[in-house]
């Protein structure tokens, strides 16, 4: 070997550091947003406390970063009965997100439920929960919500069922895809062969490799959920008016855009980047631990 | 040659063989039609005894496994004839939960991928452990203890520590040995290894080779070898079954048919081993279409013995040369005196 190998570049790349997983900076990123979110959710309303029923006339309409008649400082303004919309906020930052996970957790659970039914058992059984889902994917879920919570009327926990029914969809078609690859690997049949029925495999085989997707699938669908419920209390068919979700102030503040443009807006921006950090910690989520990107 | 006088060689004529397959036949919807990838097999298993299953890729000696261990893909995949006795009761009969009673205990089944045949989420002391506490109902602990010492016993270095890790963590070789601990963690009378060692290096392949024997003689376990590889059953094996398209070829102690075939496929996979010979000598053709067999014998297309008789008739399996010894060739007289 007599060739003298030029200095390769290959050992200049390590300088650069370690190599990153993928998207570990936008999941930090999206991570650092709803945290925010989270810990304002948390600690805001006791912080700063807010009385749905409350009205002060003399405080209408301020501007953000107006001292109110009491004193203190409106830092986002006050909407048009007089509420600090900073309080009212960080208030319905509570009800958004509680609604949002509550509904998550109905919807993951009927989903898994279903996606492993149809895809464990297959057969029958997996052809009409299957055309079940794909009729509900054809009928546009905001419809569907609508139609649901108009009979049910609006509150809290039907807002939670509502959207459950809307959203496990996507959960059942994830986990039953994910069944069918698991259930044809060899380590389930090993574990068959040392005795194990369908439960036990089902429990220590098939959801164990559920989870990551099912994560990922959940970490988008937050973000849809809180968007949907905001929808759904801004047509009046969410959250009754003294729980003010987010949905609820944007559509008071909708009469007065001309002359208090921070009610509706300051709230929908609150909202649009919460959804747009739980998008981007889905998709990062999904390029790190999706195969089949994997191996694009 | 004399069968060895210690243990009864011909272990069909044993009272109660430990595992009897008889006329299994087993049929796959597929693309391509209803194929039939075993058709009418019958072996038997005697306790304590090492049988080599041998055969071509899609001879279906890795369905009839499937079979014995009720593994068959559903419901693609179904049993359509015959009997599976295991200690005289008929697996195919019986009800789930009966048969999936004696899994574990009673019989368990080595894979060819030891990576894929460990579940990739669990610690593999995890893992072995599943099996006391199922089985034994052994607590946390006790599980653990046991399979530390398990993998003590298949040869896992440092057992204590490697309990905890994730099989990705361990070698093929070591990944096997995992696999194997967890088949004789109940010390099984019935042990299927499918194509135990194709996945290894070949250095390790030997080790694992050894470790299974030496399990097997320390547990007196019947051993069911599947393998297309006739090396690595050669030391190994009491008697073998030779399967060509889903049949038995051949069957008999593993010497004597090494030695002097009775089929000329036995004879064909003999001449195509490296040895002595300058150049190997291939079987011509390649191996059957299940889903277009050709009438008669369905070797007959690739053996130079065939005669219009093997293009019409499909031979049965019949005794030939000696105790134990059988061969499903018409011409299989010819074939032992001449090749």
């Amino acid at each position: 070997m007599s060739v003298i190998a030029p200095p390769a570049p290959a050992e200049a790349a390590p300088a650069a550091g370690p190599a990153r997983r993928p998207g570990t900076a936008r999941i930090r990123f999206a991570l650092t947003v709803i945290a925010v979110y989270v810990a304002a959710a948390v600690v805001g309303p006791v912080l700063l406390a807010y009385d749905p029923v409350a009205t002060r006339t003399a405080d209408r309409l301020l501007p953000p970063g107006s001292r109110t008649s009491d004193g203190g400082l409106a830092v986002f303004g006050t909407d048009q009965v007089g509420q600090d919309l900073l309080a009212q906020m960080l208030q319905g930052a509570r009800v958004s997100i509680a609604v949002g996970v509550a509904t998550l957790l109905l919807a993951g659970l009927i989903g898994v439920v279903v996606g492993v039914v149809a895809g464990y058992f297959g057969g029958f059984l997996d052809g009409l929960l299957m055309r079940l889902a794909d009729v509900q994917l054809a009928f546009p879920s905001i419809l569907l919500a609508i139609f649901i919570a108009a009979l049910l009327g609006p509150s809290v926990v039907n807002v939670v069922i509502v959207l459950a029914v809307s959203n496990w969809v996507t959960f059942a078609r994830v986990v039953r895809s994910q069944v069918l690859t698991v259930r044809g690997r060899e380590f389930v049949d090993a574990t068959r062969t040392l005795g194990a029925g369908t439960w036990h495999v089902v429990r220590r085989c098939v959801l164990p490799a559920c989870v990551a997707p099912v994560l990922v699938v959940a970490t988008v669908e937050l973000g849809h959920v809180i968007l949907a419920e905001a929808s759904l209390s801004f047509l009046g068919l969410g959250t009754p008016a003294s729980t003010p979700s987010w949905g609820v102030t944007i559509a008071n503040g909708r009469n007065y855009l001309a002359e208090a443009w921070w009610i509706a807006t300051i709230p929908g921006l609150a909202l649009a980047l919460l959804v747009v950090a739980f998008g981007v910690l889905g998709d990062a989520l999904r390029d790190r631990f999706d195969p089949r990107l994997k191996s694009l | 040659m004399l069968p060895a006088p210690d243990r009864p060689a011909a272990a069909p004529r044993h009272p109660t063989p430990l595992l009897a397959v008889e006329d299994l036949r087993v049929q796959f919807r597929t693309a391509a039609g209803e194929i039939t990838p075993v058709d009418g097999l019958s072996f038997e298993v005697a306790p304590g005894e090492t049988l080599a299953v041998l055969g071509e890729s899609g001879s279906g000696k890795s369905v009839t496994a499937q079979a014995v261990m009720g593994l068959l893909p559903r419901p693609a995949g179904r049993v359509t004839g015959g009997r599976i006795l295991f200690d005289g009761v008929d697996l195919l009969t019986r009800p789930a939960a009966e048969v999936r009673a004696l899994r574990g205990p009673d019989m368990a089944m080595v894979f060819q991928d030891p990576l894929s045949s460990l579940n990739p989420v669990f610690r593999v002391g995890t893992q072995i452990g599943e099996v006391f506490r199922r089985h034994r109902g052994a607590s946390r602990r006790q599980a653990r203890a046991a399979a530390i010492d398990l993998m003590k016993r298949v040869g896992i270095p440092d057992a204590a520590k490697r309990v905890d890790d994730y099989p990705h963590q361990f070698s093929g070789g070591m990944r096997q040995r995992v696999m194997i601990a967890m088949a004789i963690a109940l010390h099984p009378r019935l042990l299927i290894a499918d194509e135990p060692t194709t996945a290894l290096d070949v250095t390790v392949q030997a080790q694992v080779m050894a470790l299974l024997t030496s399990l097997q003689q320390e547990y007196g376990m019947a051993l069911v070898l599947i393998t297309h590889d006739l090396g690595v059953v050669a030391d190994v094996a009491d008697r073998m079954l030779l399967v060509y398209a889903g049949r038995a070829a051949e069957t008999g102690p593993i010497r004597e048919v090494y030695e002097r075939p009775a089929h000329p496929y036995t004879a064909g996979l003999m001449a195509s081993l490296p040895g002595e010979q300058e150049r190997l000598t291939p079987i011509p053709g390649s191996p059957p279409n299940l889903a277009a067999l050709p009438p008669g014998c369905p070797f007959h297309p690739r053996c130079r013995y065939a005669v219009d008789r093997c293009r019409a008739e499909r031979p049965p399996l019949r005794a030939v040369a000696g105790p134990g010894r059988a061969a499903a060739c018409h011409r299989a007289e010819e074939v032992l005196d001449g090749a």
